[in-house]
């Protein structure tokens, strides 16, 4: 039998905000039992002790928004290599998305990422199908099917779902299998050439804007179609005070409607572009600081619920061009924890809530048995220093490609051990 | 002669002129001092010096220019150097080439100094960084486009005799302009009053944040203007697209004697051409021999990108020993 013994950790539900020094025993792949009380009178004789030393023992973080280049561009990430950066920053899951080559739109492409993932992956890895079949916003997919095979939820991605009855037939037809809907939110024509975010920095560097209205406005009619349906929705990637706005009013109208803000959006602005930085070229592109601010505090208060890396690898040949030709996308999976730990040490949130966010939120929202600090869970375990600083180091990243926003940056924090299923994938 | 006389006085530590974002005032009045006095020597039968004497200047031009291009060569062969012009129809950025390949292979040549033009604003500065030799910015995308900036505060301040406190009215197309851009930094830099007048369509996103007045009526924008900077409206922008029609953008923002007569009596009209007349300016008003300075800034044009080449030429290896 596997037991390991997690000795002197502080534990942390972020669920249930329970947070105790203590030990933690896994048998097998499950949490056999923990508190501040076991092993008083010591550790299993046969377990295999991992010394804490007071560091946070939670639950795997989750990671909701991924790309990977697999299939169809290998040398950016494998699922491979993404696991292993996942496993190097803390996080036991990641959801990837469908915008691969060929698109992940059918019961045969499912099948096809779970079996890789099986074979070469270190984490688990959960897909989410493409809403519409080849992601061209036209005809709906196999939402039952795919489900079944193993989609955890249903998204054209990168791209926004511009029809409107479209749209409003996937959210009701989503109805029938309780799915989630998830949408890249933006309008297309009014983001058209846009590599950034509208403004005085987009004019004074000379590139074309994109207003945060191409958010606001997608949101704001597929709330009214979310209104009609009852469907489940939730945007992957809020970045201004204006959508924030328009979800909270949702929100207080009872409907089914969740958000996302990735690490890079709550961390960075359109400042850190500076002169043409590519790595900093996002979709949605990186916003004022006063929206910046209002993210932090829309994750702190619970208007935005999970908190995402937008993992999405870019190589050289894509990155290292005139900003307006260079891809959108920066990696994250490796940085999502001790990006948003700088929050935590700046007091703008607090521990558990960031890790709820990281947790038990998109394991809820997906319906995935992890997330929790619980007898009998799977063994899905961070231990992490919430405190050592280091330095990031591109050569460093476990990532195939090396497009990170953080490149040589300070950081705080980071994972120490990584365990899925009751087996440890990474340990500093 | 004039230009290598007064040469103690002159500021400008920098490899690069990739924008007018940064220059102090000190540094563009280097360049324009020596400036007048390569105005002189262009207009004698001796045009030519031999500040740049072995140097190698490439012009790279990934974006078609006929008056730059030439503008830039002319100046390099007044000073000596060997120029070489590479432009998109033959290079092998056509062939897939990127631009940070095209920079090191470039380099590995050894120029002196590489004039750039690219569509993408940023890219200068990105190619700049793959090289080792110096590079001016002969305009990139909707960024900058110094050298001009620079000969319009030259016309100016031939015409004028100063630049602070003047009132420079800047109208058209300013959006996708990099021309206004420079301008805006340049006179803002140098004490003048900058105003933007253009239809809503074409100012970019936050532009009274630009250090500038903002106007849409030509009638208020150029009132007691001592200079009138027209833009050019490119074609695929008049009809319908950012303004409805020719005709009614000629109307409105189309630089006549009517709208002119609000402007100060003695009141410059510029364009960095070429011109589309009937457009943005009316013809007899280009062509007006008191008023118009258009074909004195291509002129202008010349000497200044001479005095830029000299001045970057005085911080390379070996530079300022002749």
């Amino acid at each position: 039998m596997n037991t390991i013994a997690f000795m002197n950790a502080r534990l942390i539900d972020p669920a249930t905000g329970y947070d105790e020094t203590g030990n933690l025993l896994v048998e097998n792949d499950i949490i056999a039992d923990f508190g501040p009380t076991l092993f008083n009178e010591g550790a299993p004789s046969n377990a295999q002790i991992i010394e804490c030393n007071g560091n946070v023992l939670c639950p795997g973080l989750i990671d909701m928004r991924v790309f990977t280049g697999e299939p169809g561009a290998e040398h950016r990430e494998t699922l491979g290599s993404a696991s292993q950066a996942a496993a190097a920053g803390g996080v036991t899951s990641i959801i990837v998305m469908p915008n691969t080559n060929p698109v992940i739109d059918d019961v045969a492409l499912v099948d096809f990422i779970a079996r890789r993932a099986r074979d070469t992956a270190i984490v688990r890895v959960h897909p989410m199908a493409a809403l519409t079949k080849g992601l061209r916003g036209e005809e709906m997919t196999e939402m039952g099917l795919l489900g079944e095979a193993g989609a955890v939820a249903f998204t054209d991605g990168t791209h926004y779902v511009t029809h409107p009855q479209i749209m409003r037939r996937a959210l009701s037809y989503a109805t029938f299998f309780n799915a989630l809907i998830v949408q890249h939110a933006h309008e297309p024509a009014l983001v058209a050439d846009g590599v950034m975010t509208e403004g005085e920095l987009a004019t004074r560097l000379g590139l074309q804007g994109i207003p945060k209205a191409a958010e606001v406005i997608a949101i704001e009619r597929d709330l009214r179609l979310v209104e009609i349906t009852g469907g489940r929705y939730h945007v992957s990637q809020v970045t201004c005070i204006e959508s924030i706005e328009a979800i909270r009013l949702a929100k207080a109208k009872g409907l089914s409607v969740t958000c996302g803000a990735s690490a890079a959006h709550m961390t960075l602005n359109e400042n850190d572009i500076g002169k043409y930085l590519t790595f900093c070229k996002l979709d949605p592109p990186l916003r004022r600081e006063e929206d910046r601010q209002a993210l932090v505090e829309a994750v702190a208060d619970g208007t935005i619920d999970v908190v995402v890396s937008g993992h999405d690898p870019q190589d050289p040949e894509t990155k290292r061009l005139p900003f307006q030709q260079a891809a959108f996308g920066a990696i994250g999976l490796e940085t999502l924890l001790p990006a948003t730990l700088a929050l935590v040490h700046q007091e703008e949130i607090t521990l558990s809530r960031l890790l709820q966010t990281m947790t038990s939120a998109p394991a809820d929202l997906l319906g995935l048995k992890v997330g929790h600090l619980k007898k009998g869970a799977a063994a899905d375990l961070t231990v992490m220093d919430i405190n050592v600083p280091w330095i990031l180091a591109r050569d460093k990243l476990k990532s195939k490609s090396k497009n990170s926003p953080w490149d040589e940056r300070r950081m705080q924090g980071r994972a120490l051990h990584t365990m899925v299923g009751g087996k440890i994938v990474h340990s500093a | 002669m004039s230009a290598q006389t007064s040469t103690t006085d002159l500021t400008f530590p920098h490899r690069h002129l990739l924008g007018i974002d940064g220059l102090l005032p000190q540094e563009i009045k280097s360049i324009l001092d020596l400036a007048d006095g390569y105005v002189d020597q262009n207009r004698q039968a001796n045009k030519k010096n031999s500040v740049l004497r072995g140097r190698t200047q490439i012009n790279l031009f990934f974006e078609a220019s006929t008056r730059t291009q030439s503008s830039f060569e002319l100046a390099g062969k007044r000073l000596g150097a060997d120029v070489m012009n590479m432009s998109v129809k033959n290079s092998s950025i056509k062939k897939g080439e990127t631009l940070v390949d095209t920079a090191t292979t470039l380099n590995a040549m050894h120029p002196d100094l590489l004039v750039v033009r690219h569509a993408n604003s940023g890219a200068v500065e990105l190619l700049a960084r793959k090289v080792g030799c110096s590079v001016v910015n002969a305009g990139d995308g909707r960024h900058e486009h110094p050298t001009q900036a620079l000969l319009d505060a030259l016309t100016i301040r031939r015409r004028k005799g100063r630049l602070e406190g003047l009132i420079v009215a800047i109208c058209g197309d300013i959006m996708h302009s990099r021309v206004a851009r420079s301008n805006i930094l340049l006179l803002n830099t140098m004490g003048a009053r900058v105003r933007l007048v253009a239809p809503p369509t074409l100012l970019p996103a936050d532009a009274e944040r630009l250090g500038v007045e903002v106007f849409n009526d030509m009638e208020k924008g150029l009132e007691d203007a001592d200079i009138v900077m027209m833009l050019r409206l490119q074609l695929e922008r008049m009809n319908g697209s950012f303004v409805p029609s020719v005709r009614e953008y000629y109307r409105y923002f189309g630089l006549d004697y009517d709208k002119l007569s609000v402007a100060h009596p003695e009141a410059l009209i510029m364009h960095p051409g070429p011109m589309n007349r009937g457009v943005e300016i009316d013809s007899a008003v280009a062509d007006d021999i008191n008023r118009s300075v258009i074909r004195e800034q291509v002129e202008m044009g010349v000497a200044v990108r001479m005095a830029v080449l000299d001045i970057l030429s005085r911080n390379l290896p070996d530079g300022g020993v002749s």
